[in-house]
């Protein structure tokens, strides 16, 4: 066995206790995180196997509901999302080069893109609500003229999907919100900032997910 | 090194307080929460146990005794606690979070798991999951039985969304625990400790982590949509709505299936540390049992078909599911063939951790026997929902991973609490449970056999005489886990003072005080040799 103390104060203040150095708890972060967006991704995974698995069985159900969607604030979300990931990425960039003022303006605009997609959705969602098309059992059938009596279960994956993801939105928003606290209170710098990549990640993988919803969604059939 | 650390500090004496036990990041510290709540929560299982026992100790016809739990719908709800509370709360975070929690790091020399907080996460999240879930019990009671099937689970007006939510709560905390222990065991290795120097215990950990991870979330969604069918009907599962229930049944046995493996993987992990340890010698095929336990988790999740043999799947898809199951017999064998051949030639001593690993191989090969016979599709068809199959998951559930859960906590209890418990009381208590376990549950063999159909609060005169001998045997296991506590509790209490290794054993864990101190080793440790180094 070794002699050297492994308890001693050599450590930085950043280091938790029990790493060696901070290239290990960078390694374990990073391998934490992109563990848990493996685990988001099955979860996903699985709801869109149920989707395949119905969009095979009611071709015609399905296309029916992806024409009543807005396909034009669909792409606006997209393009909303995928600016917001890359303002995430270059506040992770400007971080690591010091520049803390600039990463937390680069934060705050992936929260106001965040919240922006949140607004339209919420459009989209309440004018659905309007016309009668609600998921499942409670698509009102005479409202909404629907040649499909299953049309209810299109919506029931609509707003599943959206629902599951939009939730997805809100806690990655709250969490790059917590990041921007830190950023102004001066806790990341070039040489911590591990909790900014783990959450830029997990903004990223929402945003991939989005991208898969929307063609599913709004435009496939 | 002395028998204790240097300041005579160790986890236990490290803070005091309560407050300082319920914000511990100290992963040796939550191991022992989840000891006290699975605990818990064991007791509740079993006394419900009981009275589904009680209840089939006589047809209904007779009066008092066999009308226990008074009609039906008590039954079912009895029913379903029961294997909710044993599957979600007690059998899938059992070892991994009480012993793999406490010894994880310690095997691997490290002095906490990666991530500490979301350790306590995990437990916080458990603790409310489980809350939740219970609570249902106080409200409106559930009778799903613990798969929650469609379309029965959307239309029955009891608690199946908050149920749901609380299982869907505990499997978030089970994600963060085998999380937690892959980045460990990838990241957090003492210098020398290679991935083929680690116990096997460490290897069948990290197996089940991969399964934990892969699996839960598949379940996860399940629930969740299972609920929003629920309060929206989004007709997903729904048939009058145009969906599917049987698609639930896939998305159900995709996560449950693993999950059988997620509860008797570790216990195979701690069978291979005992059977070593006490027969002196190095583990015969290291490699296999390590690489047998990937396999496992690998072949696992190509196999749920087979639940759903008589569920109107294609006959195409049940061969091929009946194929692949039997194929889990094979890494399972080879686990079995080293473990005996460990045992041969072996200087085998009887203490009572090495008693409840034999009980492992004796039940589990009965279990596992039994789990190929179901696994051939027209034997299926024949036993599918009759007390057979009852008999083959308590087998494989309770005779293996119950068995070797409790041969791990006496193993281990030494360096967990620094101290010694009573050795012949503990031989007692496993007498007690071992010839228990079988007159419960081997007479279900028979009754199955006989066409005595699961989940059944009454049956015909001719099961009589079988069921009152398989509920004198649940009273025997009681009596066997009474004498467990006990001597639990005194060896705690008035145990005496355990020295470092008392068994002799090579593993990390044992070079390090008992209880080990706050960082696990007063100086790193580093490895220069692998686990089993006997001869």
């Amino acid at each position: 066995m070794s002699t050297d103390n492994t308890h001693g104060g050599t450590h930085t203040a950043h280091v938790s206790h029990h790493f060696k150095d901070a290239t290990q708890e960078y390694d374990s972060g990073k391998q934490g995180i992109w563990l848990f967006m493996v685990t988001e991704i099955l979860m996903f995974g699985a709801i869109l196997v149920g989707y395949g698995i119905f969009h095979v069985l009611y071709p015609a159900m399905f296309a029916e509901g992806a024409k009543e969607l807005d396909w034009k604030l669909g792409f606006i979300n997209t393009l909303v999302l995928i600016f917001s990931s890359f303002t995430m990425a270059i506040s992770i960039q400007l971080i690591q080069r010091n520049k803390t003022k600039q990463a937390a303006i680069a934060l705050a605009t992936t929260i106001l893109c965040g919240a922006i997609f949140m607004v339209i959705k919420y459009f989209e969602w309440t004018h659905k609500f309007h016309l009668g098309f609600y998921p499942g059992r409670y698509l009102d059938l005479a409202k909404t003229g629907a040649e499909h009596a299953n049309l209810g279960m299109y919506f029931g994956f609509y707003f599943c999907m959206t629902g599951l993801h939009g939730l997805h939105v809100l806690i990655g928003m709250g969490l790059i919100a917590w990041l921007l606290i830190r950023t102004i209170r001066g806790d990341f710098h070039s040489q911590y900032w591990i909790p900014v990549e783990g959450v830029g990640i997990f903004w990223h993988i929402v945003d991939l997910i989005w991208i898969f919803l929307f063609p599913l969604l709004y435009l496939v059939g | 090194m002395g028998n204790t650390s240097a300041h005579g500090e160790n986890y236990l004496n490290h803070e005091k307080g309560l407050w300082s036990w319920l914000t511990t990041v100290d992963h040796k510290r939550i191991g022992l929460m989840y000891m006290i709540t699975v605990m818990t929560f064991f007791f509740i299982g079993g006394i419900m146990a009981l009275l589904l026992r009680l209840e089939l100790f006589a047809p209904n016809t007779v009066q008092g005794v066999g009308q226990v739990l008074k009609n039906g719908d008590i039954y079912n709800q009895v029913l379903t606690y029961h294997g909710a509370i044993m599957v979600f709360m007690v059998i899938v975070p059992g070892i991994p979070a009480i012993l793999g929690n406490f010894f994880l790091p310690i095997h691997l020399g490290a002095k906490d798991v990666a991530f500490p907080k979301i350790n306590l996460l995990s437990w916080y999240c458990f603790m409310a999951g489980a809350a939740l879930a219970i609570a249902t019990f106080f409200t409106h009671k559930i009778d799903t039985g613990w798969t929650f099937y469609t379309p029965y689970s959307i239309r029955t007006g009891t608690a199946t969304v908050l149920m749901v939510l609380g299982a869907f709560i505990m499997g978030m905390s089970s994600v963060l625990t085998g999380l937690n222990f892959i980045v460990t065991v990838h990241k957090l290795r003492a210098p020398g400790m290679t991935m083929h120097r680690m116990p096997l215990f460490v290897w069948a950990l990290y197996s089940t982590a991969i399964l934990q991870m892969l699996a839960t979330p598949v379940l996860a969604i399940t629930l969740l949509l299972l609920a929003a069918e629920k309060i929206f009907g989004v007709g997903i599962f729904d048939p009058a709505l145009g969906g599917d229930p049987v698609l639930f049944q896939h998305f159900f046995w995709f996560y449950s299936h693993p999950a059988v493996y997620i509860m008797i993987l570790p216990a195979m992990g701690i069978v291979s540390e005992l059977i070593s340890t006490f027969s002196r010698k190095v583990i015969f095929g290291y490699t296999a049992i390590a690489y047998s336990s990937l396999g496992i988790a690998a072949v696992s999740f190509f196999v749920w078909g087979h639940h759903m043999f008589v569920s109107g799947q294609s006959a195409t898809a049940g061969i091929i599911f009946s194929f692949i199951t039997m194929l889990v017999g094979v890494p399972t064998a080879i686990k079995m063939f080293n473990w005996v051949a460990t045992l041969y030639k072996g200087s085998i001593s009887f203490e009572s951790p090495m008693l409840y690993a034999l009980g492992f191989l004796f039940l589990f090969a009965i279990g596992g026997v039994t789990g190929i016979m179901l696994a051939v599709l027209p034997i299926d068809v024949h036993f599918h929902d009759t007390y057979f199959v009852v008999a083959h998951f308590h087998y494989v559930m309770v005779g293996g991973t119950l068995m070797a859960l409790m041969g791990g906590f006496y193993y281990w209890f030494p360096k967990m609490f620094g101290k010694m418990f009573n050795e012949s009381l503990a031989r007692l208590s496993f007498v007690f449970i071992f010839i228990g376990f079988n007159v419960t549950f081997f007479p279900q063999f028979v009754l199955g056999a006989m066409g005595m159909p699961r989940r059944y609060f009454d049956y015909i005169p001719a099961y009589e005489n079988l069921n009152k001998i398989s509920t004198v045997g649940s009273w025997l296991i009681l009596t066997g886990f009474l004498i467990g506590l006990y001597t639990i509790v005194q060896g705690i209490r008035k145990g005496e003072k355990a020295p470092m290794n008392p068994w002799g054993a090579k593993t990390l864990e044992w070079q390090t005080s008992s209880p080990p101190p706050h960082f696990n080793f007063d100086v790193e440790p580093v490895v220069t040799a692998g686990p089993y180094e006997y001869r």
